[in-house]
């Protein structure tokens, strides 16, 4: 079932190795991943794949996402946006 | 005749110095991001009218970036140092100079000063103490560093000698270190440099695993590598990871009744604590890295202030760092040719620079380099650093949490260290673990001009930094 961001919501800290996401519903039903870290030049696509990609697994539509990366291991950024959803996401309504 | 010396300014010392445009000014960096002299001196001379300078300093730190003003209006023309903190040196990364600073090591400086190379027109020498006639010191005064080896090469080898205290003290100094026979010029001001940035209150040793895991496997290594035992020389750096390693050696040099002879490099607590334990005769001291070691050199006439050409260059008749056994260092990146870079990070920006890697990479025995197989997911094994600072010919082993690897030139460590049952690896596997973990990183290219010319110690360029776009 397609599911949406209902409320603002975050997960994750701004330690090193860590991310800091935060999840916000989009007015325009769509999605919008920002991405900001301290290895763009190095992982910048893979990061965005990782949250793309469970954006994808929960089902969501629509959200504005925004990923503020201090170093995280592709496991950690999955765990940190998962974290950040479950706790926004809602059903369409 | 002695009164002549002390004059009432900065400004009317630079005045009585002939300074004048295109020619050459040196600091030294023992105040570290406490530093107010360099700053300080280099207003006094912008505001003089004085042009196209070159700058030769020991190191810059973050407290220096505002150096940045004095390089657009044209004051500094050329940079020399062998450190550059990323304040400044990002800002030199984005194309700030016209002409490349060129990174030296902390022997290659003297060396290169007193071969004439990069002769020097006035030295400023920031001291904690002073006398009317110039004899100075470290070990005194509200401002007190510790040694002042960066110092001599610039007292002996400038045109003129500006000293520059904020603690006067009566003729003759009690325990100088720099001798009045080099000094022109002596200024009083209110501060040399901020005490709580000089040197910090407590190093500590770090109380990350991963760290206190690389420290425990150094040690092994240190300890089966053959060369622990007594008459052991020894060097290590301020890291967190470094410390525990010493720590860890002291421990096993108690434990075994090992007396070693003389620890050398930048000094911390952690080398004072061996030295008073017994763990050596001697602490061979160019620089203090806290208050610990500031009050050793001052009371324990076996903790020696060593200059800059004697802990490290090439072109004094011998040095320090070639009689060394074992230098610890670290590396923002190591290559599978074991070259180590610490002058910039991973996106190629300026961060740091040599100091004293090379010439204790190059002096010491077992050379060995302790890094994470990763930081911050960036892998610290490439298969080529983006900046050569030390040549993997003088690396002998990197030890990660994971495992070490041996630089296959040295036969005899690696059946020694496999023979004592240590994790040993090829470098290239190393680097494969990390990316398996990491994923694999995409490759930095450059693509500007040269902003930063790598001098080896022997004069040599070894490599060349370019600008970000």
């Amino acid at each position: 079932m397609e599911k949406v961001i209902i409320h603002y919501a975050t997960a994750g800290t701004l330690e090193s190795s860590d991310a800091f996401v935060t999840v916000e519903p989009h007015d325009d039903n769509g999605l919008e991943i920002a991405i900001d870290s301290v290895v763009q030049n190095q992982f910048g696509e893979q990061i965005y794949k990782a949250v793309q990609e469970v954006l994808d697994e929960q089902g969501i539509v629509s959200a504005r996402v925004s990923v503020v990366d201090r170093g995280a291991l592709d496991c950690v950024i999955r765990a940190r946006v998962e974290t950040a959803v479950l706790r926004g996401k809602g059903d369409m309504e | 005749m002695m009164g002549k010396k002390l004059v009432k300014s900065i400004r009317e010392a630079i005045i009585l110095s002939g300074l004048k445009d295109g020619m050459s000014v040196s600091f030294h960096h023992h105040l570290r991001n406490g530093d107010y002299t360099l700053n300080m001196v280099m207003d006094e001379i912008a505001d003089m009218g004085i042009k196209n300078l070159t700058l030769n300093a020991s190191s810059l730190f973050d407290t220096h970036a505002s150096l940045e003003k004095h390089i657009r209006s044209g004051v500094i023309r050329k940079i020399n140092t062998n450190y550059m903190s990323a304040g400044l040196g990002h800002r030199i990364s984005e194309g700030l100079m016209e002409e490349p600073v060129d990174f030296r090591t902390h022997g290659g400086r003297p060396r290169d000063i007193s071969l004439g190379i990069t002769p020097i027109d006035v030295a400023f020498i920031a001291a904690p103490a002073a006398d009317c006639a110039g004899n100075c010191s470290g070990k005194y005064g509200p401002s007190a560093c510790g040694s002042l080896g960066y110092a001599f090469p610039d007292a002996m080898y400038a045109q003129k000698v500006i000293v520059i205290t904020d603690c006067l003290m009566p003729y003759p100094l009690k325990g100088w270190s720099i001798p009045e026979i080099y000094v022109d010029y002596v200024v009083t001001v209110d501060a040399i440099g901020n005490p709580q940035g000089i040197v910090s209150g407590t190093t500590r040793i770090t109380r990350d695993p991963v760290g206190l895991l690389m420290a425990e496997t150094a040690v092994k290594v240190i300890q089966h590598s053959g060369l622990l035992k007594d008459g052991f020389s020894f060097q290590t750096g301020a890291g967190g990871a470094s410390l525990a390693a010493a720590r860890f050696l002291m421990d096993l040099m108690l434990k075994d009744n090992i007396k070693g002879s003389f620890a050398s490099g930048g000094i911390t607590g952690y080398l004072v604590d061996m030295l008073e334990k017994g763990c050596f005769e001697s602490l061979m001291d160019v620089q203090c890295f806290d208050l610990k070691a500031v009050e050793s050199i001052r009371k324990n006439p076996a903790h020696q202030e060593i200059s800059a050409m004697q802990y490290a260059s090439p072109a004094a008749k011998s040095a320090v760092v070639d009689q060394l056994d074992v230098v610890i260092l670290g590396a923002t990146e190591v290559d599978t040719e074991f070259n180590v870079n610490v002058h910039t990070d991973s996106n190629g920006r300026i961060m740091g620079g040599s100091g004293g890697h090379s010439d204790t990479a190059a002096g010491a025995k077992l050379s060995m380099i302790i890094a994470p197989l990763f930081r911050a997911r960036l892998p610290i094994v490439t298969d080529r650093v983006s900046c050569i600072s030390t040549p993997g010919r003088d690396i002998d082993v990197l030890v990660t949490q994971r495992g070490v690897a041996v630089n296959p030139k040295n036969e005899e460590l690696i059946l020694r260290l496999k023979d004592a049952g240590l994790p040993v690896m090829d470098i290239r596997e190393l680097k494969q673990i990390a990316e398996n973990i990491t994923g694999i990183p995409n490759k930095h290219v450059h693509s500007g001009r040269p902003v930063a010319n790598v001098i080896y110690r022997d004069g040599t360029q070894i490599d060349t930094i370019y600008s970000m776009i």
